[in-house]
């Protein structure tokens, strides 16, 4: 039903309505009162049913993505249960990069120390402060080095690559979330549409604003700010930032 | 006076991979001495038993936040002088306002580099040094 449609019929209603209320047909009346309340519950039911359709096949066609399920080879059957994946996957990617830089930390730290080793006896050669017996030494040293040097870097080389592949996370969560975000915005344009039909217009502006000034009193932890969402004033910049706020305040 | 690297520093974060981030930050700033806790109400007990020296945490976790903790940590008298550097992604000028007033000392908004980590440690420690001397 469209609302010019609806509109006719409250205003044939209300005239009639007004004639008997003049005539004190109250029988007739109360009878014409549950026809509007008909007319209106009507389209709230109608829109109603739309929405839990739209949800149903949502979330239908949400379960059924094969693609999804080819790359992630398992079955996930929500939007909840997918976003968990998400947290997993990331928490896994991060996992895998750390391993590999600490691994290669020491790595590293082998080839620096050895060639600050080397550097030190080389600068005493140059300067021929070396007996010929020393030298035998620091020559057998020099290739012990580059059997280290090798085995290191192809160790750090390894690892690198490792950290490199980790990062296959990204696609794959990227395309999940996006998903999940088309879900939860068509979930929200119906229910939108649904406070707009049941009346819900007048003062809801005002409503959610005293609402929010009233969690703002706890100061609850929101997660990370998204900029551009138009509440970017609220938040501090970076750490400059922060150090401003906090030294303003005798910090 | 350096600071000592040898003090007890517990990591207070509900995502692993991030106490595991700080945990090599701080390992690379030379303090091995660290412990781990995945909110406040694993924290308070570990904190309550004592040995610590520096409290690093997020403020965003399930069960008992940080701010929570801190407001906790503070009104106990053993633990009141705890010096505590909040590490979290709420970046709320309001939020940052908050935890200023319930005494935390230092404030760092994720994503942070290494530099900043370790200046607000060594700012921490030249305060406490310098309000020790002062005494």
């Amino acid at each position: 039903m469209s609302p010019a449609d609806s509109n006719q019929q409250y205003l044939d209603a209300a005239q009639r309505l007004v004639e008997c209320l003049q005539r004190g047909d109250t029988a007739e009346v109360e009878r014409i009162v549950d026809e509007i309340t008909h007319v209106r519950e009507t389209a709230l039911f109608r829109e109603l049913g739309m929405l839990t359709r739209e949800l149903h096949e949502s979330l239908k066609a949400f379960k059924l993505d094969t693609r999804i399920n080819e790359l992630t080879e398992q079955e996930i059957p929500d939007a909840r249960e997918r976003l968990n994946y998400v947290i997993t996957m990331t928490e896994q990617a991060a996992n895998r990069t750390l391993t590999a830089i600490e691994d290669s930390m020491p790595a590293v730290g082998i080839l620096s120390d050895g060639a600050r080793t080397l550097k030190a006896d080389w600068a005493r050669f140059r300067a021929r402060q070396m007996s010929a017996e020393e030298f035998r030494g620091l020559s057998k040293q020099v290739e012990e080095f580059l059997g280290h040097v090798e085995e290191q870097a192809g160790k750090v080389q390894g690892n690198l690559t490792e950290a490199l592949m980790a990062q296959d996370f990204q696609d794959l969560t990227g395309q999940i979330i996006r998903r999940v975000i088309n879900l939860v915005q068509e979930v929200e344009e119906n229910l939108v549409q649904l406070v707009r039909i049941s009346g819900g217009r007048i003062g809801t502006d005002e409503k959610r604003e005293a609402a929010d000034k009233r969690d703002g009193a706890k100061v609850k932890g929101e997660g990370p700010h998204i900029p551009g969402r138009g509440d970017d004033a609220q938040f501090v910049n970076g750490q400059d930032d922060v150090d401003d706020l906090l030294s303003s305040l005798g910090f | 006076m350096p600071i000592d690297k040898n003090i007890k520093i517990l990591i207070v974060d509900d995502f692993s991979t991030m106490r595991r981030i700080i945990k090599n930050l701080l390992r690379d700033l030379g303090f091995t001495n660290t412990h781990e806790a995945d909110d406040g109400n694993t924290a308070l007990p570990m904190l309550k038993k004592g040995g610590f020296d520096f409290l690093v945490t997020d403020w965003n976790m399930p069960g008992m936040t940080g701010l929570e903790l801190l407001q906790h940590v503070r009104a106990d008298p053993e633990l009141s002088h705890l010096p505590i550097l909040m590490v979290t992604a709420e970046a709320k000028r309001e939020q940052i306002i908050t935890a200023a007033q319930a005494g935390v000392n230092g404030y760092i908004v994720k994503p942070f580099t290494a530099i900043t980590l370790k200046e607000k440690i060594e700012k921490i420690f030249e305060r406490i040094e310098a309000g020790s001397k002062s005494q």
